[in-house]
């Protein structure tokens, strides 16, 4: 199994949590893992981006059109990140709405992502719009790993205090 | 679909590049650690905070003043026999190349590794310089690694190397190791003590110049051994002979380039097509490895970060790279400019050239930053201000227009002392020159600098951003919090004392989210600097980190409102820059964006209707 994602948002949308959760599913399950990651000044609410390799590769970074799955957590990184993506790759978008670009029917948004920050609100704060995004793109199948994975990653990783209202934004981005 | 299996069915963790490096000098038996912070550094050290429990032996950990203190601690752990490290980012090894560079004459007994990040590209630095040619320079061993499996692995033979030469050797991570992560396995530390034993040797430690030719011949005899030693040598993956248009052909890489190269050729189906080697320690070379390329291959591509350090040393005739122009000789060698370089330089068809998408958006201060309160006061009080400023968060003052110089760390002060000098010998109006320099930016490097400008009597206004915190790189103590690196108490470094004693009559200090006091501080400060015994003025803007949890609990407010009275002047958008902040569709009325703001309520002064106002008390958080 290789896979190749990228988590494209803005510093302090939780990018690199998510980030952590998809790489823990793939080092329980046993698979090699890279992942890299957005430190410094870009964390300070300019555009982040994670990537993750599953499988044998020897390079954390992902070439332009070799992404099988792309995670946007802010819609305006499209243009930015969305040269990432394969051609046939799998793409999830935080908006209420079919942003321009993303190539889906611009009434349906099933086909690319979902309203998190909506749906996470109903939850708690915006910022756990990560996790829906990626109930989200689990519900499709689109990811190497499945929900049981990610619940026990997130379990490992995320503090105890915070866990239910993070385990219910998963369910929340897999009920749809 | 893959069934994970039990986390405790494997002792595997995903660790970040610099967590793995904790991990490898805790395995290594490394007994002082001494660091400043600094993007891509940091978490080297606060792992080894965090990790400290598995330590075998006594370990000091200290976040120390600046990089230079940093190096001498770890220095004279040294020479007491411990293993020491001193960790920083690359630019750090400026603020300390002077103790840096003598060390490599007079050399070590324990093992001393500096860890210098770099930073191609860059993604958070002033500059993309390469250590690997400051070690050259210095003449220091240099190690390279292409993974964070690599980098913990190579601690302990490199503290080896360290103590079997007396010599330090630096580890030269880069952003792309330091913050990916890799599933490592623990090693068990074993329990190695030391105990400190100094043995006073003046013609070396004190060597004066009737010493240093026989020292730095030792160094010389000791760098051709070194480069020679077994564990760093560069490695070889052989080709496997089949296309004999590669016959004397061969790429050779170092560091995170190499892994890069290893995916490439996998994905071009290029895996074992001609020789590819991975160069381990850049500096020094091994003369004998060289000269066998030379014989050996008509064609060599030589890829690098940043600097063309390994292809300088080669001096093959058929070596290509960043110093013949083959290779962009300047950012970051992603794996997308590999691929153009390598098609090129085996003419094969050129893919097309992707495009772009730019740098998406641009960072700024948080949503109820302080900083962005004080940069708008100062910007709005001296229009015709000059405004030198410094490295931490409060760079992006840039984006309200108060930021117009940003250097290196501690250089606003006597940047805006040489400002005030140059326009001040013309005669006639002077602009008022408004400092502005972070706590922890004012500690490493800022105090001297205040002690010039009073003495050269420059008349300028320094405001320190006092946000109790080292923010930009994730919130490490400051030596006014009286607080050690592991969090035990310790003994609080006041900053206004400091600011008296270096000379400083004029001083004050406000919360700049009381924007009218901190408005009429700076109008006073501007008039002290103009009165006739004026000099330095100082003010503290003192104003807890806004990512502090606490902080944040102890002013946590609903957002704020902004009615029908708007009138689009985008003032709060613009010349506020709140993040928070945007306008409608149409560009008629500014909008509160829920999920970011946080109620500091810093923006209703700057609307010039009122139109902005905070929520009523019992408003829904």
């Amino acid at each position: 199994m290789k896979q190749q994602i990228i988590v494209s948002g803005i510093g302090g949308q939780g990018v690199l949590l998510l980030t952590r959760v998809i790489a823990q599913a793939a080092l329980s399950a046993g698979l090699p893992v890279l992942t890299s990651e957005t430190h410094g000044m870009a964390q300070r609410g300019g555009s982040v981006l994670s990537t993750i390799k599953v499988g044998g590769f020897a390079s954390p970074l992902i070439r332009a059109g070799q992404a099988d799955v792309a995670l946007l957590l802010w819609a305006d990184n499209l243009a930015v990140h969305r040269p990432l993506l394969k051609a046939d790759g799998a793409l999830f978008i935080n908006s209420a709405s079919a942003p321009a670009g993303c190539g889906c029917d611009a009434s349906a948004l099933a086909g690319c992502g979902c309203d998190a920050s909506a749906l996470a609100r109903q939850i708690g704060p915006a910022v756990l719009a990560n996790l829906v995004l990626l109930g989200c793109a689990l519900r499709q199948q689109a990811l190497f790993c499945d929900a049981a994975a990610c619940r026990a990653a997130i379990e490992q990783l995320v503090p105890a205090r915070l866990l239910a209202v993070n385990l219910q934004a998963l369910d929340a981005g897999l009920a749809g | 679909m893959a069934t994970p299996s039990s986390p405790t069915a494997s002792p595997a963790q995903l660790l970040m590049g610099n967590e793995a490096i904790a991990q490898g000098l805790l395995e290594a038996g490394c007994q002082v650690a001494a660091a400043y912070p600094g993007t891509p550094s940091t978490e080297v050290l606060q792992a080894l905070i965090d990790q400290r429990q598995r330590a075998g032996a006594p370990l000091h950990i200290e976040w120390s003043v600046n990089e230079k203190i940093a190096f001498e601690v770890a220095l004279a752990a040294s020479y007491s026999g411990k293993r020491s490290v001193a960790v920083m980012k690359q630019v750090g090894l400026n603020v300390a190349a002077d103790p840096f560079m003598r060390t490599a004459y007079l050399g070590v007994v324990g093992g001393l590794l500096v860890v210098v990040a770099d930073d191609p590209g860059p993604h958070s630095s002033q500059n993309e310089q390469d250590s690997r040619l400051f070690c050259l320079q210095a003449r220091v061993p240099v190690l390279d690694p292409a993974s964070p499996a690599e980098a913990r692995a190579w601690v302990a033979p490199a503290y080896a190397l360290s103590e079997r030469y007396g010599r330090a050797l630096v580890l030269r991570p880069t952003t792309r190791i330091c913050h990916s992560r890799q599933s490592l396995t623990l090693a068990p530390v074993e329990p190695q003590p030391r105990s400190a034993r100094f043995v006073p040797d003046t013609a070396r430690w004190c060597a004066t110049p009737a010493f240093l030719p026989a020292l730095h011949q030792q160094l010389n005899a000791d760098l051709a051994e070194i480069a020679h030693e077994a564990a760093f040598q560069p490695l070889l993956q052989p080709g496997n002979g089949r296309d004999r248009r590669y016959s004397r052909t061969a790429l050779v890489a170092s560091g995170i380039v190499y892994a890069h190269l290893v995916d490439l050729l996998a994905d071009l189906g290029l895996s074992g097509a001609m020789d590819l080697y991975q160069v381990r320690m850049p500096y020094p070379l091994n003369p004998d490895w060289c000269a066998t390329l030379r014989r050996d291959y008509d064609r060599l591509l030589v890829l690098e970060e940043t600097y063309p350090v390994i292809e300088l040393q080669l001096a093959h005739p058929g070596a290509v790279g960043k110093q013949s122009g083959t290779v962009p000789r300047e950012g970051e060698l992603t794996p997308d400019v590999l691929l153009q370089v390598l098609t090129d330089f085996l003419d094969l068809p050129r893919s097309a050239p992707v495009s772009s998408g730019g740098r998406g958006q641009r960072p700024s201060l948080c949503p109820g930053c302080p900083h962005r309160s004080a940069f708008y006061s100062i910007k709005k009080c001296f229009p015709k201000g000059i405004f030198p400023s410094d490295i931490g968060c409060y760079t992006l003052g840039l984006n309200l227009g108060a930021v117009h110089t940003v250097h290196c760390m501690g250089a606003c002060i006597s940047q805006g002392a040489g400002f005030y000098q140059a326009h001040r010998q013309d005669g006639g109006d002077w602009p008022t020159v408004v400092v502005t320099i972070g706590d922890s930016t004012f500690f490493h490097s800022g105090i001297a600098a205040l002690i010039n400008a009073v003495l050269q009597q420059a008349r300028i206004v320094v405001v320190i951003l006092d946000n109790a915190t080292t923010a930009m790189t994730g919130g490490q103590p400051v030596p006014h919090l009286g607080r050690r690196a592991t969090g035990e108490a310790s003994r609080a470094i006041a900053i206004e004392p400091l600011v008296r004693a270096c000379g400083v009559d004029f001083l004050e200090v406000c919360d700049p989210y009381d924007q009218a006091r901190f408005e009429t501080l700076l109008r006073a400060a501007d008039a002290h600097i103009r009165s006739d015994n004026g000099g330095v003025a100082v003010l503290i803007a003192r104003h807890g980190c806004i990512m502090d949890p606490a902080v944040r609990q102890a002013q946590q407010a609903p957002p704020v409102r902004i009615d029908a009275s708007c009138i689009g002047c985008r003032k709060c958008v613009d010349a506020f820059e709140c993040p928070a902040l945007s306008m409608d569709a149409n560009g008629k009325q500014a909008l509160v964006d829920h999920d970011r703001c946080i109620g500091c309520n810093a923006c209703i002064a700057v609307c010039p209707v009122n139109a902005i106002q905070a929520a009523n008390a019992g408003e829904q958080l």
